[in-house]
């Protein structure tokens, strides 16, 4: 869209621009370009510079089988997550755009979510799944050791993504209301007048029209549960029992923070980086082709 | 309302009651256990209704985790994320839509672009890049020569500092260097009719006193998302300052504290005042959230889509 009238003044913009341009050089850039020299280089021990390695960084951990395993759990994770989440938020948003009374309540409740640090809900889902606690916990009682999230792998990991999905309502449930929102009401009405009764109107009316919302929360939220389940699994299980918990993020900190392996780390994250900008590509191109309101 | 049906709006109230416990759960069981003494949280299973004791729990957490400085350095990161965002974001929208000139969609599509990739996934190099901020700039000097010019001239070994790590600006501004602001105002400048920028050029106004006297006010609800959506998401952060501080003592935020008040296994499994502890530490952006929820959620869906 350009604009008719505008202003013309030969530095002022640049004023006006150069303060976000210097961070976003500084503080986006730089660091970017230096993952990727460091995923192609090697740190020298005790200092004396990088050497320049190509590959080989890369074909190190991809030959490293607990990588694939890394890789192939954060993939399970961040699809299950996403499909709790928008399943959950989906279906309270259809029956909050019915809109009887008293729905602003519940629409303002069912937001919370949205405002609660990872850890945080970490913590208290913690203590909800915690085996000697007395929430889940209580079934130890009746079937003595069945619940143990710090021993059983599976169990800790399906505690977390409970947790991520929790945490993810809000957000998915602000999108779905406001899209159901947007359907002009006259089609709800010529729906009925059809004899179509109101779950066979969400069924077949609501959700096809909301499809590239749907789509783009879709890629929202995997995005958000590949990238951003640090503060979570910290909390909850440190990537334990057993490195059951263990996904890229939460590998990328250990190997570059507690194992010095910079260029290791580097290259995970040049791979995690390009998973994302592929998302976000397929968000922006193919999305916008082919779902259409049609 | 299109037709009535009251057993389909009975099973609607069935679902969004359902929902709202779903929702409510966790909420209710941190404030539940965080009112309750530890033979009372210990309990299989547990009591469901709150008890006496949350005061002192409190009273526990906050004395255990040190919540006072840590409080106050929570606010100062999220407030500094919340002000630098808006300052910045709404002066470089207004260079990028009401200025003609060159490099206008280049200098939008590098700040664009940093909407594709999360602090998260390059927290590595952004770690090096806060132990150094002026790396860039020596690397530049270094490269082009200017080091070796100067060295040879006046003797004096170029090496530029500027460590970031344990000190507010260095948790403060790589949050800042992010496009969503941007983003915000561009899209809501861009709504902005022509005439109002002619209007205001007849009257003899220059570009600073349009941005002052007339974006700013009209930008007001815009602002408000903004702030909303940046003082949560800062307060809320999680790695980044448990990475550039390692004086915990100082510099450390609330939401950093969580797991030191996580009990010992092998320890007095005091869940009353982990869970007071987490109350105190949702609270704050859980009331922006509350407070503030009629702006940012039309700002929140204007800014991603």
């Amino acid at each position: 869209m350009e604009r008719r009238a505008f202003y013309r003044n030969g530095t002022l913009p640049w004023l006006l621009i150069g303060p976000q341009l210097l961070l976003v050089l500084v503080f986006f850039y730089w660091p970017t370009s230096q993952a990727l020299y460091w995923a192609f280089t090697l740190e020298q021990p005790w200092g004396g510079g990088n050497t320049w390695v190509g590959w080989d960084n890369f074909a190190a951990i991809f030959r490293d089988s607990e990588y694939w395993t890394v890789v192939g759990r954060s993939t399970f994770y961040a699809t299950v997550t996403t499909l709790l989440s928008m399943a959950v938020a989906l279906t309270l948003a259809v029956f909050a755009d019915r809109a009887l009374k008293g729905t602003k309540l519940f629409q303002s409740v069912y937001v919370w979510p949205y405002a609660i640090a990872a850890p945080a809900a970490g913590v208290a889902f913690r203590f909800i799944f915690a085996p000697e606690s007395g929430l889940i916990g209580a079934i130890n009682q009746m079937w003595p050791g069945i619940w143990n999230p710090a021993i059983n792998g599976w169990q800790a990991l399906g505690m977390v993504i409970v947790c991520h999905a929790w945490l993810g309502i809000g957000y998915n449930f602000i999108f779905f209301l406001a899209a159901l929102q947007m359907i002009p009401k006259s089609l709800s009405e010529a729906g009925a007048m059809d004899g179509a009764r109101p779950f066979r109107r969400m069924l077949d009316l609501q959700l096809p029209l909301i499809a590239p919302t749907v789509f783009f929360l879709l890629i929202m939220n995997l995005i958000s549960s590949f990238t951003d389940s640090f503060g979570l699994i910290d909390t909850m299980t440190e990537g334990g029992p057993f490195g059951s918990t263990e996904v890229m993020v939460y590998k990328i900190y250990f190997d570059g923070f507690k194992g010095f392996d910079y260029s290791g780390a580097a290259a995970q994250s040049i791979v995690l980086m390009l998973l994302v900008i592929a998302l976000t590509i397929i968000q922006f191109t193919w999305v916008e082709k082919r779902v259409h309101y049609h | 309302m299109i037709e009535r049906s009251p057993i389909f709006d009975a099973i609607s109230y069935g679902v969004m009651i359902l929902g709202l416990m779903l929702v409510l759960l966790p909420f209710w069981i941190t404030f539940v256990a965080g009112s309750q003494s530890i033979q009372e949280v210990t309990q299989v299973p547990i009591n469901l209704w709150p008890s006496s004791h949350l005061l002192e729990n409190l009273q526990a957490a906050w004395d255990r985790a040190d919540l006072g400085p840590k409080m106050l350095n929570s606010f100062l990161v999220a407030s500094g994320v919340t002000i630098g965002k808006i300052v910045l974001a709404s002066l470089s929208a207004f260079a990028i839509v009401f200025f003609n000139f060159r490099a206008r969609m280049v200098c939008f599509w590098l700040i664009f672009m940093t909407l594709m990739l999360p602090l998260e996934v390059r927290i590595v190099p952004t770690y090096a890049i806060a132990a150094n901020a002026l790396q860039p700039v020596q690397a530049i000097l270094d490269v082009t020569g200017i080091s070796w010019l100067l060295q040879t001239l006046s003797g004096v070994q170029v090496s530029l500092e500027w460590n970031l790590l344990n000190s507010y600006p260095g948790m403060i501004l790589p949050l800042v260097a992010t496009a969503t602001g941007t983003f915000l105002y561009r899209q809501f400048f861009m709504t902005i009719p022509d005439e109002l920028v002619e209007a205001s050029k007849m009257d003899g106004s220059g570009p600073l006193r349009f941005f002052w006297e007339v974006l700013i006010p009209l930008s007001r609800t815009n602002m408000l998302a903004l702030a909303t959506i940046m003082f949560v998401s800062s307060w809320n952060q999680y790695l980044w300052p448990l990475l550039i501080t390692t004086d915990r003592a100082t510099y450390g935020t609330v939401v950093m504290q969580l797991k030191a008040l996580i009990p010992d296994p092998t320890g007095l499994p005091d869940w009353n005042v982990t869970m007071a502890g987490a109350l105190i530490i949702m609270l704050p952006p859980l009331l922006v959230v509350a407070l503030m929820q009629r702006w940012f959620v039309r700002g929140l869906i204007s800014k991603d889509k």
